[in-house]
């Protein structure tokens, strides 16, 4: 097939492009991201208060978007990162996450520390995956359909299991100390009319560092892929996997190392969501379509697609259930429904 | 004459099909094989998008509960605030079109990408509608749905009952499968396989692939809607449960399992999805687990017949038939 491919260019050259090239729409950009930034810092006016409610409600519902699409993102990155190197559409992932969770539970609640959970789930999660690869997914390399079926197979073999494992109530693993407790954020919640006196919003310290430990593990994979040679690699395989493998890549390491590093992400998810949330049979297929359409929104096998999808995603979950709750989902939906009609590949997907 | 050209053991079988209410009890007559019945035409409708399109649709579960929520919601039904209560003849055709719309739309939305993608998209569209179905009170009743939906009495007869149930189920399998079968050799599913085969080969002929794959779509809808409102007839109730992402696997565990290279495998996944299902406390009582474990045999069942016969349970037939043949050929041909 023929491919138009755009070579890179700097950022600053296709900003002013597009400027250039859609003038109205840029308009349009702006005026929103202004209106959205008085949104956020300003003290609303009463009016505004009067037809949308306090300002404190949208703070925290356009933060817990945020922080949603934080997990969302840790989720869907490694659903994304194996569908564009090993074009396997792992429908298996929301167990692995849920799997992490109760993982987590386990080595929590076992050692009383939260932090430890991490690295013991990341590596035995991470090694369920590299099994799953090594055994099941990579014996029918090509067979795309047959390895999706069978990953629903497992995905059903798995859940049940784990209601036979830890039954059907609901667990959530309680944040350490020094992350209990709201932070204050340098965010206008309210000003006092008659004494002028500022409150700043005041929000769950642990979401917050969740997010800058999302956006940390955002960044750090952005530089392994962009910048060592194993994310070369990758990004050679994502292209095109076949010419890769002619070049003398040991191409199955890659490939088990992706595997085991997506599977390792979402069982660490898992423990994220079990203390945001918590955990019950039924969130492995919340989180996998809730990565499916993250990366349906944000495009296929893009790393910075599936931030912008989930952060997408996210926010207008949490936006849709404060200001719309009997049309949140639809909201979602509609997101969707618009990319696929206007821009099938995904905002920041490459068209294949 | 085409009746000549129907080999013999389809005539047996069908004779067994209409004569087995003479030993078989009501439970088998109205659960057992009404439920597989209504279970292999969902699965038929997923067959003919998968087999002959080549689009693997997770859609058709939500498209069979959106003909089974329209007969619920414009006919009559316990929830009397909702339900408006319209007589049959207005309920069913209107049924039958607003899930046709239905599946063109999201058909639409699915066929914008192909491949592998298509199964990620109609996952994400069933998940949609059966969020939305368990949110909207003032449409679909939210999370109690409807109950009390009961068919029509037309002739007098109330289709309820299992003798006329199962003839009911039987004849509408009976029309769906003939007319996958007719509609597989018509130009319009000669030209459907040919864009399943070779797309780029097929628009280049002329012809416009996307119309054809959504065309595909609203014809799939038929069977799931004949399936959806009959299940809603059987249950005499609808939920969100009904349609919910597990619902939506089921049906192509059905489609996989007995093969959807050929329209009689949903029929035979459907049978064998139904017996363990109903006999799922007596199986797994005998290997010494509980009742609840039903999912998990399903689960291996599944995995085993995809890693080990991707065809599903007919692909294991023609193999054995094959094999079986190749060892006539053996002996036959080995001989002086």
């Amino acid at each position: 097939m023929a491919k138009v491919r755009h070579g890179k260019l700097p950022g600053r050259y296709e900003m002013n492009n597009f400027i250039k090239r859609y003038p109205l729409w840029s308009v349009i950009f702006l005026l929103l991201a202004i209106a959205f930034l008085y949104l956020v810092l300003a003290p609303w006016p009463p009016e505004l208060v009067a037809s949308w409610g306090r300002k404190q409600i949208f703070l925290n519902a356009l933060l817990g978007g945020i922080t949603l699409g934080a997990l969302y993102f840790l989720v869907a990155a490694g659903f994304t990162l194996i569908f564009g190197l090993m074009r396997i559409v792992n429908l298996a992932h929301g167990s692995l996450f849920l799997i992490g969770g109760y993982l987590g539970y386990e080595v929590a609640t076992a050692s009383g520390s939260w932090l430890l959970a991490f690295p013991i789930v990341f590596i035995v999660v991470g090694l369920i995956g590299l099994l799953m690869q090594f055994f099941i997914f990579s014996k029918m390399e090509g067979e795309e359909l047959r390895q999706t079926l069978v990953s629903i197979g497992l995905s059903i073999v798995l859940a049940d299991l784990m209601l036979w494992w830890w039954g059907g109530q609901s667990y959530s693993i309680l944040a350490p100390q020094f992350l209990q407790g709201p932070m204050e954020l340098p965010l206008v919640s309210n000003v006092n009319d008659s004494t002028g006196a500022v409150t700043w919003l005041r929000y769950p310290s642990v979401r917050v560092w969740i997010l800058v430990a999302a956006i940390v593990i955002g960044i750090a994979m952005w530089l392994v892929l962009n910048r060592t040679a194993l994310g070369m690699m990758i990004r050679a395989g994502v292209d095109d996997r076949e010419m890769l493998a002619a070049s003398g890549v040991r191409i199955h390491l890659v490939f088990l190392a992706v595997f085991g590093f997506g599977a390792g992400l979402a069982g660490m998810a898992g423990i994220i969501g079990a203390t945001f949330q918590s955990l019950s049979p039924g969130e492995d297929t919340r989180f996998l379509l809730a990565s499916l359409v993250v990366v349906i929104v944000g495009g296929m096998g893009s790393i910075v697609g599936a931030a912008l999808g989930a952060l997408i995603i996210g926010v207008a979950e949490q936006m849709g259930f404060v200001y719309a709750p009997t049309y949140s989902i639809v909201l979602t939906f509609l997101i969707m429904a618009a990319v696929l009609a206007f821009r099938p590949q995904g905002l920041l997907g490459t068209g294949r | 004459m085409w009746t000549e050209r129907i080999p013999a053991p389809w005539w047996v079988f069908g004779l067994i099909l209409l004569l087995l209410p003479i030993v078989a009890s009501d439970f088998w007559l109205f659960q057992i094989m009404g439920w597989t019945f209504i279970l292999g035409m969902i699965g038929l409708s997923l067959m003919f998008l998968a087999g002959y399109g080549g689009m693997v649709s997770l859609l058709q579960m939500s498209i069979a509960g959106m003909a089974g929520y329209m007969v619920a919601i414009l006919g009559p039904s316990g929830a009397a605030n909702v339900s408006l209560g319209l007589s049959w003849w207005i309920v069913l055709p209107a049924a039958f079109l607003i899930a046709a719309l239905f599946a063109t739309i999201s058909g639409a939305l699915a066929v914008r990408t192909d491949g592998i993608y298509t199964i990620m998209i109609t996952l994400a569209i069933a998940a949609a509608f059966f969020y939305f179905t368990r949110q909207n009170y003032s449409v679909f009743n939210g999370y109690s749905g409807f109950n009390l939906v009961l068919p029509p009495q037309v002739f007098g007869v109330n289709w309820r009952d299992p003798l006329p149930f199962y003839y009911l189920t039987l004849a509408c399998a009976a029309l769906c499968y003939g007319a996958v079968v007719y509609l597989a050799r018509a130009p319009f599913g000669l030209a459907l396989q040919g864009v399943r085969d070779n797309p780029r080969r097929m628009a280049a002929l002329g012809f416009n692939v996307t119309a054809h794959r959504v065309a595909a779509y609203a014809l799939a809808s038929v069977f799931a809607s004949t399936g959806g409102i009959l299940l809603v007839w059987q249950n005499a109730q609808i939920a969100p449960g009904t349609i919910g992402i597990s619902s939506a696997i089921d049906v192509l565990v059905v489609a996989v399992v007995g093969g959807m290279r050929r329209p009689l495998g949903p029929f035979i996944g459907a049978f064998i999805y139904v017996l363990l299902q109903v006999f799922s406390t007596d199986i797994l009582g005998f290997f010494g687990f509980s009742a609840d474990r039903f999912k998990l045999i399903i689960g291996i069942g599944f995995l085993a017949i995809v890693l080990f016969s991707p065809d599903g349970v007919l692909g294991l037939w023609d193999r054995w038939r094959a094999g079986v043949a190749a060892r006539k050929a053996a002996t036959t041909g080995g001989g002086p």
